[in-house]
């Protein structure tokens, strides 16, 4: 039977996992807004796209600096 | 969602002819001269946006979305001059390491996924702009610029290009606050319901006696780990209830959260004590439950309208920065910097700051904010301009004479009513109701005790605690945030945004109700325009509306909509003489419309208040149109509801014109009352509640803004719940005006669903409180007993304020 306090030990370690996991996501702002990200996430391939060629740009431009 | 589709919807109703609709913003274009790519747009402004979205490739704008563009307003130009000023922009900038800078910025203007799109691809219209992300909910936009290519002048300038111009509001910092506290929240509820679950877990032996004979030392250990658990529980999660109760004891009023505290308190130390001394096993799992159901209804009450904002003054309306000439030179200021003597420089659309004499120019002031009229006024040099007026035509120079604070209409900001804080003469039913619950509990703890101290000491501390932990009103806690909590989204569904719950309560009680004329029972937009004086044929209703069309005139507008069904001709033509009237020259015809002496040589006598536009095509006079105020549909019924409950009261800003028409509506027991200062609107909600009345205004303009600080409850009324309405309690969309009563009606049976689920909870503690009494109360007995109390009241008032609103239809 002793292996309980094992297995509760171990419990409780993944419980408070997902605790930090939680407070993590409420600190990091993942809570604020709960609406746009569910839009955003619709054009999301285009804008990488974008994201990269801007960068490649911005890559140029600082190298030509 | 529903605030949001508001522009949507807006779009799809005008879009009628879908060949005729603007590609940009969806408009109706009366032809299609406006054109470029093969797509037609109704005004140049609209062209202008397409064409630099279409040399950035960003096409994708409007594929996204059918017409999500905004119509532009060519007139006001706005001059971001002033953002260059140091410490404004201080005061705009989230932060800055000199480089890199993060502002965010309000975009009242943002209303679909296009939108979204657009704003978070800015940095394809301007390279020196590295991220820009939207909050769609709060409708802010933060961006992520480089200081050294781009400013924050040019980037206002680029959204306002586009169409997204951002809503200056410095006194918007104030908001994070509000957002720390909503993020607290989510930590106490996060670190109850991990502790919760886990005593949970751990307390499963205890109630069945499983393993706990051939294990004692895990019985113990369990106990432990349970107050190793509800610490955070107690000293954490549950420390606003006890920072609540201290407040209210020091004022001497014993709140709902009195006996709460009472109850944590008693639960947290006794168990304590059981574990220590190994009498019990504690009633942790009670505890830590408990915190946790009444975070969860707070949080369900804690339901905010992020887009809207309650707490506006007249700093929202006023412009941010404002022209003053020097000698020669033009220069831009913040507004609050405006002195005495300065000569300010007023442009198309612009409002006036602060009183002022005027100077130079032909002023033709709109003073729909301060009296509600919204039919311009003509100035002459050296007469005096109210602050809150708008100048409509051409730019004007003005002296000011008082400071921004001590106008006329800014002076009302200093009344008392905006002074003192939110203290509410209505008290909420859970604190009234406390203040004997807890007294009688008290009481029946001590003579529980009382009566086993003869018999057993021990016991005797046992009743007394166990009659504190079963009494603790869980369920009664629960019953208000969960009832209001649904109420307030029901009402957000019928477009009638309250701040927060508590302002449900204070709707239900309230006795009296005062209306504001213009803008709240009238309509803003459209007035009745009559013919019956006008001997017009239909050709010349066609000149007519082909003449109005160029002018931007509210009377011009108000007549172009009622000729809609009418064609147009191309205009010669045109010049507007502000205060007077307009004359256009259209095929072989000349046609004047205006006041009387602008279009009648000879003047004919009229008599009533009326406003009426005289027309005359080649100098023969063709009689006048009327035009007066609509109602807002269903105001008859609405009133005659109301009538019979609450006593009314209507105050106006404008002369007696329409007193007899009103006076049908009202009828002869309600008080009218005309040429109604701001202060007097304040000044007559004071005089209603010495008399004891709980009062319940409607206004809608800055005029109101006293009377709605003032009131009990004050509502404004608002044609785009988005736009700027003054500070208030609840917001309610003009469309849904003639559910007012609806509404009233239905806080009072919120309350009403509250007493009710109080005294299931009562009969809840009443058992609770023979097992505590006879000394039976088990922990397994305290755990079944405070969750199915708390549920049960909980599903009760979701349903019942469900099968409520069905009822009267509001769901």
């Amino acid at each position: 039977m002793s292996v309980i306090f094992v297995l509760i030990g171990a419990s409780l370690a993944i419980a408070v996992g997902f605790l930090i996991a939680y407070i993590w996501a409420v600190k990091s702002g993942q809570y604020d807004d709960k609406y746009t990200p569910s839009i955003r996430i619709l054009f999301d391939n285009q804008k990488k796209q974008n994201e990269t060629e801007s960068k490649s740009d911005l890559n140029n431009k600082q190298g030509a600096a | 969602m529903d605030i949001l589709t508001h522009k949507q919807t807006a779009i799809s109703d005008e879009k009628n002819e879908i060949g005729k609709s603007c590609y940009h913003c969806g408009d109706y274009c009366q032809d299609d001269s406006i054109k470029l790519d093969e797509k037609i747009f109704c005004c140049n402004g609209c062209k202008t946006v397409y064409e630099i979205l279409s040399a950035n490739k960003l096409f994708e704008y409007y594929s996204l979305e059918k017409n999500p563009g905004i119509k532009k307003n060519e007139k006001i130009k706005r001059n971001y001059e002033f953002l260059e000023d140091l410490e404004l922009k201080n005061r705009l900038i989230d932060f800055t390491d000199g480089t890199i800078t993060s502002i965010t910025l309000n975009i009242p203007e943002m209303h679909c996924s296009s939108c979204i799109w657009i704003l978070e691809n800015l940095y394809r219209l301007n390279n020196g702009i590295i991220n820009s992300r939207v909050n769609f909910l709060q409708k802010t936009l933060n961006i992520y610029f480089n200081e050294t290519s781009t400013s924050i002048k040019e980037i206002f300038e680029l959204l306002a290009s586009i169409g997204y111009e951002p809503a200056l509001n410095l006194g918007q910092k104030e908001e994070q606050f509000s957002k720390l506290s909503y993020k607290t929240l989510y930590f106490k509820i996060g670190i109850a319901g991990f502790c919760f679950g886990n005593v949970m877990l751990l307390s499963f032996p205890e109630y069945l006696s499983i393993g706990t004979n051939e294990l004692p030392e895990m019985k113990k250990i369990f106990a432990y780990i349970n107050i190793l658990l509800a610490v955070p529980v107690f000293f954490y999660s549950a420390s606003d209830y006890f920072s609540s109760a201290w407040k209210g004891l020091k004022k001497k009023i014993i709140n709902i959260d009195v006996p709460i505290a009472l109850g944590i308190l008693v639960l947290f130390f006794r168990s304590l004590a059981e574990i220590i001394f190994s009498i019990g096993p504690g009633y942790i799992d009670s505890l830590t439950g408990l915190v946790f159901f009444l975070l969860i209804g707070r949080l369900f009450q804690n339901k905010t309208y992020d887009t809207l904002n309650f707490e506006r003054n007249y700093k929202s309306y006023f412009p941010i920065s404002i022209t003053i000439k020097e000698g020669n030179s033009e220069k831009t200021i913040p507004v609050e910097k405006i002195s005495v003597g300065n000569r300010i420089v007023i442009r198309n659309d612009e409002i006036i700051p602060a009183d002022s004499i005027l100077i130079k120019g032909r002023a033709n002031i709109d003073y729909s904010f301060v009296t509600g009229e919204s039919i311009p006024v003509e100035k002459k040099n050296g007469d005096v301009i109210y602050a809150g007026g708008k100048q409509i035509g051409e730019a004007v120079e003005v002296e000011t004479i008082k400071d921004v604070s001590q106008s006329y209409l800014t002076q009302l900001w200093n009344d008392e009513a905006f002074q003192k804080t939110e203290e509410s003469r209505i008290v909420s039913l859970a604190n009234s109701i406390s203040k004997y619950f807890t007294i009688i509990i008290l009481s029946i703890a001590g003579a529980g005790a009382a009566f086993w101290f003869s018999i057993d000491s021990h016991i005797a501390f046992n009743v007394f605690t166990a009659v504190l932990i079963v009494a603790c009103p869980c369920a009664l806690a629960l019953s208000t945030p969960f009832t209001l909590g649904n109420t307030l989204r029901i009402f957000g569904k019928n477009k009638f945004y309250l701040k927060n719950t508590h302002v449900i309560e204070k709707l239900a009680a309230i006795t009296a109700i005062v209306f504001d004329k213009t803008g709240t029972i009238t309509e803003n937009s459209l007035s009745e325009v009559n013919f019956d004086n006008a001997f017009l044929n239909d050709e010349e209703k066609i000149l007519l509306k082909s003449a109005v069309r160029n002018s931007s005139h509210p009377l011009s507008k108000s007549i172009y909509r009622s000729l809609l069904e009418f064609s147009i001709h191309k205009t010669n033509s045109f010049e507007e003489t502000p205060g007077k009237g307009i004359f256009a020259s259209i095929n072989n015809f000349t046609i004047k419309i205006g006041n009387n002496n602008f279009v009648n040589e000879k003047l004919i006598i009229d008599d009533e208040g009326n406003t009426k536009v005289y027309i005359s095509i080649n100098n023969d006079p063709k009689g006048y149109l009327l035009i007066s105020n609509k109602y807002r549909t269903g105001l008859k019924q609405i009133i005659e509801k109301l009538k019979r409950v609450y006593q009314l009261a209507l105050l106006s800003g404008d002369s007696e014109g329409e007193k007899q028409k009103l006076r049908n509506i009202f009828g002869d027991e309600s008080n009218l009352y005309f040429k109604q200062s701001p202060h007097d609107k304040l000044n007559f909600i004071k005089t209603l509640q010495v008399k004891g009345k709980r009062v319940l205004m409607l206004g809608d303009g800055l005029n109101d803004a006293g009377a709605l600080k003032q009131s009990d409850v004050g509502i404004s009324i608002s044609d785009n719940v988005n736009n700027f309405s003054p500070a208030c309690d609840g917001i309610l969309d003009s469309k849904m005006f003639h559910r007012l009563n609806d509404f009233i009606s239905f806080a009072i049976k919120s309350k009403k669903i509250i007493i009710t689920s109080f005294i299931i909870s009562f009969i809840y503690n009443i058992f609770g409180i023979i097992y505590a009494v006879t000394g039976t109360l088990t922990p397994i007995v305290a755990a079944i007993l405070m969750p199915l109390s708390s549920i049960s009241v909980v599903l009760f008032t979701s349903f019942s304020t469900n099968f409520v609103a069905k009822k009267e239809k509001l769901l």
